[in-house]
């Protein structure tokens, strides 16, 4: 675990210093909502068509962001051939996934903390339930980084990475996407935690689930 | 001097194609090996078997008395790994490098601070150890990339035609630091495709062509560099 801490460490050290994956990212993310916003026009003043739409660009400004992260993940480690001086050293395979898993995240939780106040602002929204809407991203965004860390692994070494990354992970994280929109839906339009338990427990399962299948096959998914 | 590395029947195939064909080989501990061979004919896949990286598809590899297969990760502890590339991280600096591969072997922390400083002085890198490796040159980011691989004090070396892209002078420091790090006996084993430069540095003298070793000799019984070469033309075209 604490090799996992150093890899997460390196990572977040070296990116930043450069903000190379982090400023696409949130320029990104920012971009999406700021075209969503716009295109949606006179939408935003009917309340009722917002809360439903809105959660889910929130999400989609995600996905596509965590995308973009993912997608670099180990290609940067394929810089120097850093990823075979990882697999010479000692150290389990599953330490790699998780100090991947735990940089990707944080990166994620920042590109979030910079989305959600403007989205808040282009889609006229008083956020309430800070704890909840928080509580509700964060699942999300693990359960979308665990499996993403895995398959980002997975297509690091093929030509088509960029296209293959999304096409494996889109399908695997739809049980992630459906309730996280379900339940910031419900935050959004005024839910406390209560009412979006039943998301919760799901996303928590889902994300442990898919964390420890990738410990388990992650030495095979960067096998030589 | 016993034998540290032992390989009885090696094979490895990808799919159908044989790369190694039932290899034996024994290096004793201290000596210095060189491999050469031509192209594709499966000297890496031999270095990545005995560094872990690539499991074989038969026979048995054993590194110190551990199995490759059973025991990878005790082998990975004893062994470094210099290759063309530097495994080196361009957006961190030197000692942040060092100190993150130190942190991978599990290294005590003050241990680790003070081994840092004496490879970099060693190295001849001290004065840049706070700069990014990016903005190194190829040859300096070589001298790194062996501080890195002998952090930990491995009892093996690897080194997979390290002369890769560095120029005559660069070459002949890398050769320096790497002989100036010899005091602790490391066994060395070297693929090369530099036949002057690599017969100078080495004990044993091997050729790997077809998936097979064809040439297994000691360095003082070979003669000069020039005559080993009509040998080599001869062994590979056979």
């Amino acid at each position: 675990m604490i090799r996992g801490l150093y890899i997460a460490a390196k990572d977040l050290k070296a990116e930043f210093r450069t903000k190379q994956m982090l400023n696409s990212m949130a320029i990104f993310s920012l971009l999406v909502i700021v075209i969503f916003s716009i295109s949606f026009g006179d939408l935003l003043s009917d309340s009722k068509i917002i809360t439903q739409l809105a959660p889910g660009v929130l999400w989609i400004s995600f996905a596509f962001a965590g995308m973009l992260g993912l997608s670099r993940s180990f290609a940067s480690e394929l810089e120097n051939g850093c990823l075979e001086g990882l697999k010479v050293c000692p150290v389990d395979r599953s330490a790699i996934y998780t100090g991947k898993m735990i940089s990707n995240t944080i990166l994620m939780f920042v590109v979030e903390l910079i989305t959600v106040p403007l989205f808040a602002v282009l889609f006229n929204y008083s956020i309430r339930g800070v704890v909840g809407l928080a509580l509700i991203i964060m699942l999300g965004t693990v359960g979308f980084i665990s499996v993403g860390t895995l398959l980002s692994a997975l297509t690091v070494n093929t030509r088509t990475r960029e296209l293959l990354l999304p096409l494996l992970l889109f399908p695997v994280i739809i049980p992630v996407i459906i309730p996280a929109v379900m339940a910031t839906a419900k935050v959004l339009s005024g839910g406390g935690i209560g009412d979006v338990f039943g998301e919760m427990r799901l996303l928590f399962v889902y994300d442990v689930v898919f964390f420890m299948i990738a410990q388990l096959v992650f030495e095979y998914a960067i096998q030589d | 001097m016993d034998d540290i590395i032992s390989i009885k029947g090696l094979a490895k195939a990808f799919g159908s194609h044989r790369v190694l064909k039932n290899i034996d080989l024994t290096i004793k501990r201290g000596e210095f090996v060189t491999i050469f061979g031509p192209n594709g004919a499966g000297k890496t896949t031999l270095l990545k078997i005995m560094s872990t990286l690539v499991a074989p598809s038969g026979g048995s590899v054993m590194v110190d008395g551990f199995d490759v297969t059973k025991k990878p990760v005790e082998i990975r502890s004893l062994i470094g790994v210099i290759s063309h590339e530097t495994y080196l991280y361009s957006d961190l600096t030197a000692e942040e490098n060092l100190r993150f591969f130190g942190q991978m072997y599990g290294m005590d922390k003050e241990k680790l601070a003070a081994r840092i400083d004496e490879l970099l002085q060693e190295v001849g890198l001290e004065y840049r150890s706070n700069d990014r490796v990016g903005t190194f040159s190829r040859g300096m980011k070589q001298r790194l990339s062996i501080a890195r691989a002998v952090i930990h004090e491995p009892s093996i070396l690897f080194l997979d035609e390290p002369y890769t892209g560095l120029d005559q002078h660069a070459a002949s420091t890398f050769e320096k630091v790497l002989q100036g790090l010899d005091a602790k006996n490391t066994t060395k084993v070297m693929i090369s495709h530099n036949i002057e430069r690599s017969l100078k540095m080495c004990d044993r003298v091997l050729i790997l062509a077809g998936g097979s070793i064809v040439f297994d000799e000691l360095r003082h019984d070979i003669g000069s560099a020039e005559d080993f070469k009509e040998r080599y033309e001869f062994f590979v075209h056979e």
